[in-house]
């Protein structure tokens, strides 16, 4: 695992990054980003975010959807809160919200009308098994593409490593709760790192 | 299916929402089971074919999963009387479902960047990373390989390995990848 940093494309950081220009701005991306999100916005997100519009790093990103996921509440809805409020303060995190709620609530309820005619309907079925299969292929992959932002982790690679392949395990594999993976591993992990970081260097 | 609800219902609806807001720790989706027993064994508002339909939906339309809430609170709303209700319904469980975790979330969101260079602060979003990096690669084994594996599955696992090598290694847009992905599944390939 820890040789996947080099395989990512050259991806340099050092291009300044980019902010939304306004609260428009802020609305109209994450309405378009949750409309294409299907079976998970964070792929979406991440995709367009970090690696087309540059308003964050891997790492700046990968930090807010840890006290995203942690916190209670919707995880995307949660991001896109931190992200808007980043930028524009609590009318940000606001609009940031309403543009990841609002055009898909209605897209929602127009499935919602339409969903008696077509629930028997196996192709429809299928197509949905389809779009399933590949939404999981999607967050697996934006996974792996945060991997790089572990590169600079206080812990080093080999504890990082072990960190993030006994997660896999236990959730994937064992099926471990997910509470208890955050609080454990998780609460280890951050033990761990605080403690490393009081250490001179 | 058709109920009565009065202002005391209403109220029970979205305090019960306000509760399993700071309860939903890892997505909105982990509070279901909870909800399907209040909404369907308890309170018996909406019928379980309705809540499996909603939740359906919602993860079939693009968006946040947590739009399944507001699905539920239509259907009771809708079960109570007719689209005014059902709209009132989606108001009532969104509200209460988001006003306490967004309000924490963006408390600790402020907090945190504003302490951002104490060392307790540094240590959590680190200490976090990998765990959050790597439950994003088993939520995408979880997805594709479902409650068993089952070999003859597999047109799905190769799908889902196929998709995640292309994000991963190329810049091909999501939605080509989704598109094919309908396709493959309408001609009944999975």
């Amino acid at each position: 695992m820890s040789s996947l940093p080099e395989a990512q494309p050259a991806a340099p950081e050092t291009p300044p990054l980019a902010r939304p220009e306004s609260l428009t701005d802020l609305f109209v991306s994450f309405t378009l980003l949750a409309l294409q999100g299907f079976g998970g916005v964070l792929a979406v997100v991440q995709r367009e975010l970090v690696e087309k519009k540059r308003w964050m790093t891997r790492e700046e990103f990968v930090e807010d959807w840890a006290v995203a996921q942690i916190m209670p509440g919707p995880n995307v809805v949660n991001l896109a809160l931190m992200i808007g409020g980043r930028y524009f303060g609590f009318r940000g995190a606001m609009v940031g919200v309403a543009g990841m709620l609002t055009v898909p609530l209605l897209v929602v309820l127009g499935l919602a009308l339409v969903y008696a005619q077509v629930a028997g309907n196996p192709h429809i079925a299928g197509a949905l098994r389809g779009m399933g299969a590949v939404a999981a292929g999607l967050i697996t992959a934006t996974g792996l593409k945060l991997v790089s932002a572990l590169g600079k982790h206080p812990l080093g690679a080999p504890l990082v490593a072990g960190f993030a392949i006994a997660t896999f395990v236990g959730v994937a594999l064992l099926r471990w709760p997910l509470l208890w993976v955050l609080l454990g591993l998780g609460g280890l992990c951050c033990v761990l790192t605080w403690r490393r970081l009081g250490r001179p260097t | 299916m058709s109920i009565t609800l009065h202002a005391a219902d209403w109220l029970s609806l979205f305090t019960h929402y306000l509760t399993l807001s700071l309860l939903a720790v890892g997505g909105a989706i982990t509070t279901a089971p909870d909800m399907h027993r209040y909404l369907v064994d308890e309170r018996a508002w909406i019928s379980d074919p309705q809540f499996s339909a909603s939740i359906a939906i919602a993860q079939a339309a693009p968006g946040p999963n947590v739009l399944f809430i507001a699905l539920l609170g239509w259907n009771v709303g809708l079960n109570a009387g007719g689209i005014p209700t059902a709209l009132l319904g989606m108001t009532v469980t969104m509200l209460g479902i988001m006003i306490p975790s967004t309000t924490l979330a963006y408390m600790a969101a402020r907090w945190g960047h504003e302490n951002r260079e104490l060392r307790v602060v540094r240590a959590f979003k680190q200490g976090m990373a990998p765990i959050v990096v790597a439950l994003l690669v088993a939520t995408g084994w979880i997805l594709a390989t479902g409650s068993s594996y089952d070999r003859r599955d597999w047109p799905i696992w190769a799908v889902a390995i196929v998709s995640a090598l292309l994000v991963w290694r190329t810049r091909l847009h999501l939605l080509w990848l989704l598109g094919a992905g309908a396709f493959i599944g309408w001609m009944g390939w999975l």
